[in-house]
């Protein structure tokens, strides 16, 4: 089957990582994933506001994902609409199992994903950068958090699907998972498929997240691998 | 590490009670790991609606209301009508629920009750189309949570395609003006959710209060009428291995048809 830019199957878009890009935040990142462009920023651990939602034994996480109003094809009205919200709660919730969340009692940290530029994926992306920019925060996890859709287009199971085979395609599934601990924190569908569909997207879905781990490390050893002999 | 007040101590002591009967298959209700709690479903309750329906699952109660209106399409779909889904977390329901415009919970809860009816195209959004990329039907979703004792999603999503399902909307005219007579809303298929959580290393079907509010993660499978998956949502802190999701998508399939039928029989 022939696919947009001439994609196998199991193919991923170009991703461009770069870590440490933004000065004020104790952590950043900026992704480039075929046409995605977003910017990823990590604050804390800092002061828990507002105070009653502090946690005497851990940290907490708070999770911003927005979409820059020329991000897209037809103006989008600037600020968290209900699908930035739930985005940005999926969002802690496939981040916050691999922190150390215990290592900060009454603190909290901070993420901010900004998408500048949207080409489906964007949440797989922000996911992506955002484990990148907690890394460059220095914050304490179990491993980084990979994340990838996996789809069916024209009847076929595919992996990363691009703004136009999202919109023509059957399913979409975005999936982030833990390597290290072989666990699955972020995973949403929807579209049809049947339970043997299913289980073959996820798990092209994970194939591809162990791919985009490898790029991200690559990312982190660029910006520190021997960073004190510079 | 600091020292935990009782209110902190209680739901962790809590939690491993409720663990280590789950590891014998148990729950402190007595139900299977798999098993739904009674689920009660009534439709057409309110008669200002066009549809309506009221869903109670063990303690959980919650009432879904349908009204409709003519509209605009959005621009990137000129030939199909629009399905609005809301949610209220009421504060009748939980002493933690507070008055005021939906948090991230409740767009969550009407975001993944809303997909699996879309997905499934359990509504024809096509056939409601008056007039293509100029008038289309409106159909709005409101779900008010009455009692929350746990698993909203299952509650809601049942009670949205049961009060879908009852409705009866007027009859436009070829200009759009309404008329007297009124007709079923297009319904082809009955999307239903089905929720899990897990405890540490167990999975459970349909979690009470305690048991939700224990969870290490949750997950969300809605099948439609043929078995197909139509969405999915893990929610919550915490992850799954492949065969966790697997066995809740399988035990999903089989329950879907159950409480598919008891809509069914629900309606009039």
């Amino acid at each position: 089957m022939e696919r947009i830019n001439g994609r196998r199957f199991d193919e991923l878009r170009p991703i461009k990582i770069e870590a440490g890009v933004l000065n004020r935040a104790d952590g950043s990142c900026y992704i480039e994933w075929g046409l995605n462009k977003i910017y990823a920023a990590v604050y804390g651990p800092k002061e828990v506001l507002p105070r009653h939602l502090e946690q005497k034994d851990r940290a907490i996480l708070r999770c911003r994902y927005n979409m820059a109003p020329f991000s897209v094809e037809e103006r989008k009205r600037p600020g968290p609409d209900r699908r930035a919200v739930e985005i940005g709660k999926v969002m802690q919730g496939a981040l916050e199992p691999a922190i150390l969340m215990h290592y900060y009692p009454k603190s909290m940290i901070e993420i901010s994903v900004e998408v500048v530029q949207a080409n489906a994926g964007t949440r797989c992306a922000g996911i992506t950068a955002a484990s990148i920019a907690l890394a460059d925060a220095g914050i304490p996890m179990r491993d980084l958090v990979p994340s990838c859709a996996a789809g069916k287009v024209n009847g076929e199971i595919v992996l990363d699907l691009a703004k136009e085979e999202d919109n023509e395609g059957e399913a979409d599934m975005p999936v982030a998972i833990i390597p290290r601990l072989d666990q699955i924190t972020l995973l949403q569908m929807d579209g049809k498929l049947t339970e043997e569909e299913l289980e073959k997207a996820i798990k092209l879905a994970m194939t591809g997240c162990r791919e985009v781990y490898k790029l991200q490390i690559d990312a982190l050893k660029r910006k520190y691998a021997g960073a004190e002999y510079e | 590490m600091q020292v935990l007040n009782m209110s902190e101590i209680l739901p962790l002591v809590k939690k491993q009670y409720l663990v280590n009967l789950a590891r014998e298959g148990k729950r402190e209700d007595g139900r299977g790991l798999d098993e739904y709690r009674p689920i009660k479903v009534q439709v057409k309750l309110v008669d200002k609606a066009e549809g309506s329906a009221f869903v109670s699952l063990g303690g959980t109660k919650v009432l879904a209301g349908i009204k409709t209106d003519v509209g605009e399409p959005y621009s990137d779909t000129p030939n199909e009508g629009v399905m609005i889904t809301g949610a209220e977390l009421i504060p009748m329901a939980s002493p933690e629920f507070e008055a005021g415009p939906p948090r991230e919970d409740a767009v969550e809860l009407a975001r993944v009750v809303d997909r699996g009816i879309r997905e499934s195209q359990a509504l024809d959004t096509k056939a409601l189309c008056v007039k293509e990329g100029e008038l289309v039907r409106l159909v709005f979703v409101d779900l008010h949570i009455l009692d929350y004792d746990g698993n909203l999603i299952d509650a809601c999503g049942i009670a949205a395609m049961a009060a879908l399902a009852s409705s009866k909307m007027p009859v436009l005219e070829e200009d759009g003006t309404l008329t007297e007579e009124y007709t079923d809303l297009p319904i082809r298929d009955l999307a239903v959710p089905c929720t899990f959580v897990k405890l540490e290393d167990v999975l459970l079907l349909d979690p009470a209060l305690d048991e939700e509010k224990a969870l290490d993660s949750r997950i969300t499978v809605a099948t439609d009428q043929e078995g197909h998956i139509c969405a999915m949502q893990k929610g919550d802190i915490g992850g799954f291995s492949l065969d966790e999701i697997m066995w809740a998508v399988k035990l999903s399939k089989a329950k879907g048809q159950e409480i598919r039928t008891m809509i069914k029989e629900a309606l009039p």
